[in-house]
């Protein structure tokens, strides 16, 4: 919850509400985009771009090596495991229930 | 070394362990008079422990664990409030998982949905945000917990909202804040410390001009860190050179990730649905003024407070600490987890009696975890 988790933009599923898929270590799922919004407004360049994520929110473009070396922290502190599998299990949640 | 194959970069590890050892000579602290720097954030605790940075720099340097874990500082009663949302007809209650075993006076929500309480661990309150979307027919209500790095995410969460006109969806808002207890800290007369390791995310989102005030007005050195092993090393040797040299500054190790003047989008966001509370409570440390955070009047329609008269604003009434439970002073630096009666005994991580034996990120279910005790300086060799 605290630290972020490094993902990859993989595409843009609601541009008005600045919404876009990403991929962390293989589990995907919907985030805002709001707060790395690139300045001319052009939210399809943020395909393939690394983020920071927290909660659900990109917080800051990384490059890949970064993300590399971050998500090797989060594994060796478990916290990697812990959020993507809160991640699997909201987003399980979520279908099941509806 | 110990964990050398863990570091990424084990040469420039030693290097600059080597240099803390010489700084930390220079500047004459001693075992016995060891010098203190607190690493803010819990995530920081975390990762020292993880790759034994207390044992592998000098007994005559000591890590005081900081406040910096917000499921740590959460009051009891707040989770009580918790309960009683939970517990009313009609509501989902939905909250992130890191707070489903912090104990309340009498039970924790986990507890409580084991009973029957509808509430729901959600990675994001954008899954709360859609559940009442789902649900037009019942109050869905997020806790909001967290520091400067979950805050954006409520806080853009009660735009879109107010945005689709919501009518089902609010916040319990217990946002708090890194600089103020850091202030309450310094004030603190019983508190020695000679400086701090600055949290990374958090800054991320709110730059680095907030703690101006502890190199300011206290005299102290604080340095922004990143969570690679290397980066606390080379952190706390920035520290160091800082307090050798006489000199108290902001400095910002962890520039690659952290904008000195933070994340403009998330700032603004929190302003517009946030404004301070004149004081906040916190689990061991009591109130601290400013230091938490409610919604503004603009967003009361969305606000669990307000809407169902719980929480601040109301009389409440005093409770009281588990016995013997020492968490307060652990995490004011008097006391050292193990040194609290309770620890591991009637304190464990599967059965926590304070809250710092919760989160993996609390000083006490670390200690627990890797044996933090300080039995013996290992070769950095």
């Amino acid at each position: 919850m605290c630290l972020g988790i490094p993902g990859q933009i993989i595409s843009i599923s609601d541009a008005t509400k600045k919404l876009g898929m990403i991929d962390v270590s293989g589990v995907q799922r919907e985030v805002n985009l709001a707060c790395i919004m690139p300045e001319d407004g052009n939210i399809d360049a943020l395909i393939g771009e690394w983020a920071l994520v927290h909660v659900g929110f990109a917080m800051s473009r990384i490059d890949e090596e970064e993300a590399a070396k971050t998500m090797e922290v989060l594994l060796m502190l478990g916290e990697a495991q812990e959020e993507i599998e809160a991640m699997r299990r909201s987003q399980l949640a979520m279908e099941k229930n509806g | 070394m110990k964990y050398a194959s863990e570091f990424r970069d084990p040469v420039a590890a030693k290097g600059a362990l080597a240099a803390i050892e010489r700084v930390v000579g220079e500047i004459g602290a001693t075992p016995e008079k060891p010098i203190r720097i607190m690493e803010v954030c819990g995530g920081h605790t975390h990762a020292i422990f993880r790759y034994g940075l207390d044992k592998l720099t000098p007994p005559a340097l000591e890590f005081i664990h900081g406040p910096g874990c917000p499921v740590c500082v959460l009051p009891m009663s707040r989770v009580d409030d918790c309960l009683e949302l939970a517990e009313r007809q009609n509501v989902i209650f939905t909250t992130f998982g890191d707070a489903m075993r912090v104990p309340g006076t009498k039970k924790s929500m986990l507890q409580a949905k084991a009973e029957g309480a509808d509430i729901r661990t959600v990675y994001s309150p954008l899954d709360a945000l859609e559940l009442a979307r789902r649900n037009p027919d019942k109050e869905v209500v997020f806790f909001a917990l967290g520091f400067e790095t979950t805050t954006p995410s409520t806080a853009l969460c009660a735009q879109q909202a107010a945005a689709e006109e919501l009518t089902n969806f609010s916040l319990f808002c217990n946002h708090i804040t890194v600089p103020e207890p850091i202030k309450a800290l310094l004030e603190d007369p019983y508190m020695e410390l000679d400086g701090f390791v600055g949290p990374g995310h958090v800054s991320m989102v709110i730059g680095i001009e907030p703690y101006r005030f502890i190199a300011r007005d206290y005299k102290k050195p604080i340095v922004v860190a990143g969570f690679e092993p290397l980066d606390l090393l080379q952190s706390v040797l920035m520290v160091l050179e800082q307090v050798r040299d006489g000199r108290a500054d902001v400095e910002n190790q962890y520039a690659r990730i952290v904008p000195d003047n933070g994340n403009a989008v998330s700032i603004a966001a929190c302003a517009d649905v946030y404004e301070r509370r004149e004081t906040f409570e916190w689990r061991g440390l009591g109130e601290i003024d400013k230091s938490g955070l409610k919604m503004r009047e603009k967003y009361a329609a969305f606000d669990a407070e307000r809407k169902f008269e719980i929480g601040y604003g109301r009389p409440r009434t005093k409770y009281e600490e588990p016995e013997g439970c020492e968490c307060g002073a652990v995490m004011t630096g008097r006391m050292k987890p193990q040194q609290c009666p309770q620890f591991g005994t009637g304190c464990t991580p599967d059965m926590p009696l304070g809250a710092l034996m919760v989160s993996s990120e609390g000083a006490c279910a670390a200690y627990y975890q890797y044996g933090g005790v300080r039995t013996q300086v290992e070769s950095a060799e």
